[in-house]
């Protein structure tokens, strides 16, 4: 009866009951998901301290042994290991270092660029985006032969003939200064029209009007683009600038395929030395204690990154 | 005077034309830029396995064929080496799963959590928000040493990803947005959360729907940290976990790989390009919720 009561105000009993009944179809419905997340996300982490604390061998038939500290001792101290995780660490930085800015600055160019009101706009975004769709480790694939080292190698080819025989032959990949350098290259190249496609949202999202008063006040474009366009997309930008900075961190595929974290370990990264410690070296306690030291470090990013970012935003 | 105004916006209009032609040039020269590696890979999937590698005559279409396409699948006709379909199986059913599966639990689970009020709701939003920023890398070790003993199964690949703190979060934010008015008439009409959320939610965000079906998408088809560590026998093994193997081991035949790669893309290719539009404004959404 009660039912049919247009608006009708809650009774704090009524609310209650409304409270009873929701309660099991909520948890019903969130259940299946927030098993799995426990199952599949929240255990395994766990683990993984639980296991970075041990001695833990895939290939020993003896039952893990108590280890401490031990594993992240040897990790970041010992002389005799330390070496390649710092390696690995600074790689990360310096991906994350080149790869943030100049892949948000140029899918920022991009999408200033594709939002301006000529024919053809949208031909141009589905080139730049296709990259996308692929998977890296294909994109891997393909790039490996795009830096192949002799002059028949498609970017040597290109180089020569570019400067007229100047530039080149590099052996790109197979040598400790530019190894690094390409792997990032490539990954921009995958990346940015997802930025760019983010970012053009965000312009799309600045009215109109603010610029036909700034035009009116005769601002020139790069004036407009200064005081409008940037604040404007402030959210939009931070957004990915947090989300590039951690897949920086979570580099993986492109160096499993095209590098194997050599020469020299210039391409190891954090997340390669996790999985060839697990995997070749069957030594779970060890990668488990770098997935927990990678996972610290990717956290202390985000906060100070969101910090850093939120002062920005209540200063402007 | 209107002759100098006449003459400002002829030189204003001068300098847009100008202006216009400038944008297009770098248009299609980063055009050029963008398509270049993946016409590289196509015009080699047709070409002789000598010719892919050799400068920038690897771009001209010189002795096209369906060799390598049919040397490729010949290549893999045996359970010792896996079957192409044995790697396309894997994969569509991997992505499938975690799709599908993914949009049913994933979507419920925001649903509660953005609309039903709760005991523990507020502590379970708290953790999901949480588990967003925790990469699978961080867990892909100790999952690894958990679940060793069903390598080389379907569900292994497909089971850690169907639940996704990220997904759970794009559908709560959809949620939270939708106006109240619109599930209030069900529930006065006596519809339960269950009634509510298929007939009233599910049919208002489709654009949410969309975002999420893409994202989990593309991540499943490109899965890879994961079966590098669960997957050895050549028969599971999805597409990139093949490629990356097929490239590794001599004799090298480019034409072959390139062919391999054509294949694993085109269909997500064609989706891309038949719906593009759509495809891209929903990825883009996904920024706009941060």
């Amino acid at each position: 009866m009660s039912t049919s009561d247009p608006a009708p105000l809650l009774s704090p009993r009524k609310a209650a009951r409304g409270l009873r009944r929701d309660t099991l179809p909520a948890m019903t419905m969130a259940a299946p998901a927030a098993l799995g997340l426990l199952a599949f996300v929240v255990v395994p982490f766990g683990l993984a301290v639980w296991l970075s604390l041990h001695n833990v061998r895939l290939d020993s038939p003896t039952p893990p042994g108590w280890f401490g500290v031990e594993q992240y001792r040897r990790i970041l101290f010992d002389p005799n290991f330390r070496g390649e995780f710092y390696r690995g660490l600074l790689n990360n930085l310096v991906f994350a270092a080149v790869v943030v800015p100049v892949q948000t600055a140029l899918a920022l160019a991009l999408a200033v660029l594709l939002n301006r009101p000529l024919r053809g706009m949208a031909f141009f975004r589905t080139f730049f985006f296709m990259p996308v769709v692929f998977p890296m480790a294909l994109v891997a694939v393909v790039w490996k032969l795009i830096y192949a080292r002799d002059d028949l190698g498609m970017l040597n080819a290109f180089l020569d003939t570019a400067s007229f025989g100047l530039l080149g032959p590099y052996d790109w990949l197979g040598n400790e200064s530019t190894a690094l350098l390409s792997i990032i290259i490539m990954s921009i190249w995958q990346g940015v029209g997802l930025q760019m496609v983010i970012i053009l949202a965000g312009l799309q999202g600045i009215p109109g009007d603010l610029y036909e008063a700034a035009a009116l006040d005769r601002a020139g474009r790069w004036r407009q683009f200064v005081h409008i366009t940037l604040p404007g997309l402030r959210n939009t930008l931070i957004f990915v600038v947090m989300v590039t900075t951690i897949l920086s961190f979570r580099l993986f595929d492109q160096v499993y395929v095209m590098t194997q974290g050599g020469p020299q370990e210039a391409t190891t990264t954090v997340m390669y030395q996790a999985v060839t410690t697990a995997f070749d070296a069957n030594n779970v306690g060890r990668a488990s204690a770098i997935t927990v030291l990678f996972f610290v470090i990717v956290l202390v990013v985000t906060l100070v990154q969101r910090r850093l970012l939120r002062e920005e935003r209540e200063v402007a | 005077m209107s002759a100098t105004v006449h003459r400002r916006t002829h030189r204003r209009r001068a300098q847009g034309r100008a202006g216009r032609a400038g944008a297009y040039l770098l248009l299609t020269v980063l055009t050029v830029v963008f398509v270049a590696p993946i016409a590289y890979m196509v015009i080699g999937s047709f070409k002789p396995a000598g010719e892919v590698i050799d400068g920038l005559s690897g771009f001209l279409p010189r002795d096209l064929s369906l060799g390598n396409y049919t040397g490729m699948l010949d290549r893999f006709d045996s359970p010792a080496t896996g079957r192409f379909s044995d790697f396309y199986l894997t994969s569509l059913i991997v992505a499938g799963v975690v799709v599908l599966g993914g949009l049913v639990v994933n979507s419920m689970a925001a649903y509660a959590l953005a609309r039903l009020r709760w005991r523990g709701r507020d502590a379970v939003l708290m953790i999901v928000v949480l588990l967003v920023i925790l990469p699978f890398e961080a867990i892909a070790v100790p999952l690894f040493y958990l679940l060793n003993d069903h390598r080389n199964t379907y569900y292994v690949q497909f089971l850690p990803f169907v639940a996704s703190a990220f997904s759970i979060y794009l559908f709560y934010s959809f949620f939270a947005g939708l106006p109240k008015e619109m599930e209030e008439a069900a529930r006065v009409d006596g519809a339960g959360p269950w009634r509510t959320f298929f007939l009233i939610i599910v049919p208002n965000s489709k654009p949410v729907f969309a975002t999420v079906t893409i994202l989990s998408f593309l991540t499943a088809w490109g899965s890879f940290l994961w079966p590098v560590m669960m997957v050895d026998q050549p028969q599971r093994r999805p597409l990139p976990l093949e490629i990356a193997v097929f490239q590794g081991q001599p004799p090298y035949d480019w034409g072959q790989i390139f062919a391999f790669g054509v294949l694993m893309v085109l269909p997500v290719l064609l989706v891309f390009l038949l719906f593009q539009r759509w495809f891209v404004q929903s990825v883009a959404s996904s920024g706009l919720k941060g």
